[in-house]
């Protein structure tokens, strides 16, 4: 089957599962940090995550990746060489992919934390403190649960996206799944074939994607009666 | 930063910026014109109609455009017939592979945005327009689709930036748009954060043009369902101000 490129295609899945894995860990740590940063009392924290959102979306995911993979090259070898580094130093094209993922759907996701922070009402925190409670105890005992909850709808969606976006790590140099497809397509003179299964390799991501996070929700949301 | 390099660049900027609007032009009145139909058969009671539409929209979305962008572009030239048709000189050109993949990418999109929209429209209305008879074809076209392309709206806005952001794939396949000029900077000064950056600036500038436009189309069609302004509030925006935690 393939032609025997099954395998190569499997490894660039690898590939583009890690991408998309490491990518989705800094996305949600920058998340959580951009959402906490929006939500700050202080006005030049609360401006800065503002930027951070608003420069995000307004440039494509390709510019900022091939800006961050070029210019980051000559970044860091300007700084190795003030450093007085005699080398030259390579950018990984897998951590150029991984930072420009995980730092724009960091952006968006700043945007799903804060809508879900920011639908648990005043009162419920308050309540907590009045028990006694610490606020880092109130963050994890009553926010934090309910902004799981309020948060998985815009996360799926954020996921789905994001596993998407990795498709142009390829253009860096990456050997991910479009760039394992287009070996085998120019090895055997049969792109449509092996687009075509790397196609059917991300609608299978998908799929299984909103099976499980659809199964989370279920699940996370069992306590609540539903209009419907 | 080398600005004599940037301010060199700028027509090549500009025709690349031509491209962009001119592939984001086409492919969204495109896909609209697509997506009409196929939202509608969408929304439809009657699954024989209405799961084929759904099969698209989720094949669609559910791959990355630029996986539909090489299908066509590198993927259709496998097959002897299509090299020998009538439409290979349209399907070897990258500019049209690309409009035609943006295009088959939004109309997904946008029909399900459509029929999301026409599913929000209160069943009221389609009873209204029933009890004063008008045929099911009166009905679609004057109530259900004017309130349903205005409830689309501020979705609609979202799925043109996206788009907007889509079309620097175009670069990818050799087409000169915007980033395709970014790209074609770097590698003739090897200036990346010029290059790069003017092509980030010019796209930003475009979003927030495009965000204006929809605002003020928005306030222009749905005035009706914004919130309602009371005595406290005097700029007439409402929920941008939610309680802080």
């Amino acid at each position: 089957m393939l032609h025997g490129f099954l395998p190569t295609l499997l490894d660039g899945t690898l590939t583009t599962l890690g991408v998309a894995g490491a990518s989705l860990v800094i996305a949600v740590l920058l998340g959580l940090v951009g959402a906490a940063a929006k939500l700050s009392r202080i006005p030049v924290i609360r401006w800065l995550a503002s930027t951070y959102t608003t420069v995000v979306r307004g440039v494509p995911d390709l510019v900022l990746m091939l800006l961050i993979f070029f210019g980051g090259q000559i970044g860091i070898n300007a700084a190795a060489a003030a450093l007085g580094y005699e080398g030259y130093v390579d950018i990984n094209p897998f951590v150029a992919g991984v930072a420009t993922i995980g730092f724009i759907f960091g952006a968006y996701l700043t945007e799903t934390f804060r809508g879900a922070l920011m639908a648990i009402p005043a009162g419920q925190r308050e309540a907590g403190l009045a028990f006694g409670m610490s606020p880092m105890r109130v963050f994890l005992r009553i926010t934090f649960p309910q902004m799981v909850r309020l948060a998985i709808p815009g996360f799926t969606n954020n996921w789905l996206v994001l596993v998407k976006s990795t498709a142009i790590v390829s253009v860096i140099g990456l050997t991910d799944m479009m760039h394992s497809a287009g070996l085998a397509a120019g090895a055997t003179r049969e792109p449509f074939t092996f687009y075509l299964a790397a196609a059917a390799i991300y609608l299978a991501i998908t799929s299984i994607s909103l099976l499980a996070l659809g199964a989370l929700e279920k699940r996370v949301t069992v306590g609540l009666r539903g209009a419907a | 930063m080398n600005f004599d390099a940037i301010i060199e660049s700028l027509p090549m900027y500009a025709t690349g910026i031509g491209t962009t609007l001119q592939l984001l032009a086409v492919a969204l009145a495109a896909g609209l014109l697509l997506a009409m139909p196929l939202g509608i058969a969408r929304a439809s009671n009657n699954v024989w109609i209405s799961r084929p539409v759904w099969l698209y929209t989720y094949v669609i979305r559910g791959t990355p455009m630029l996986v539909q962008l090489f299908l066509i572009y590198y993927g259709v030239a496998q097959f002897e017939w299509v090299r020998l048709s009538v439409l290979w000189p349209l399907l070897s050109s990258a500019w049209f592979c690309a409009v035609l993949a943006f295009t088959l990418n939004t109309a997904a999109y946008t029909a399900e945005i459509i029929a999301g929209a026409m599913r929000a429209v209160p069943y009221g209305e389609v009873e209204a327009a029933n009890s004063l008879g008008m045929s099911k074809l009166q009905v679609l076209t004057r109530i259900l689709l004017p309130s349903a392309m205005r409830r689309a709206l501020p979705a609609y806005s979202n799925e043109v930036i996206m788009m907007l952001h889509g079309t620097s794939l175009a670069s990818v396949v050799t087409v000169m748009d915007l980033t395709g000029a970014a790209r074609e900077m770097n590698s003739r000064t090897y200036l990346p954060f010029e290059a790069f950056l003017t092509a980030g600036a010019c796209y930003m500038l475009l979003t927030f043009s495009l965000v204006g436009l929809f605002h003020f189309a928005e306030r222009r069609w749905l005035q009706h369902l914004a919130p309602r302004k009371n005595s406290f509030d005097v700029s007439g925006v409402v929920l941008t101000t939610a309680p802080r935690i």
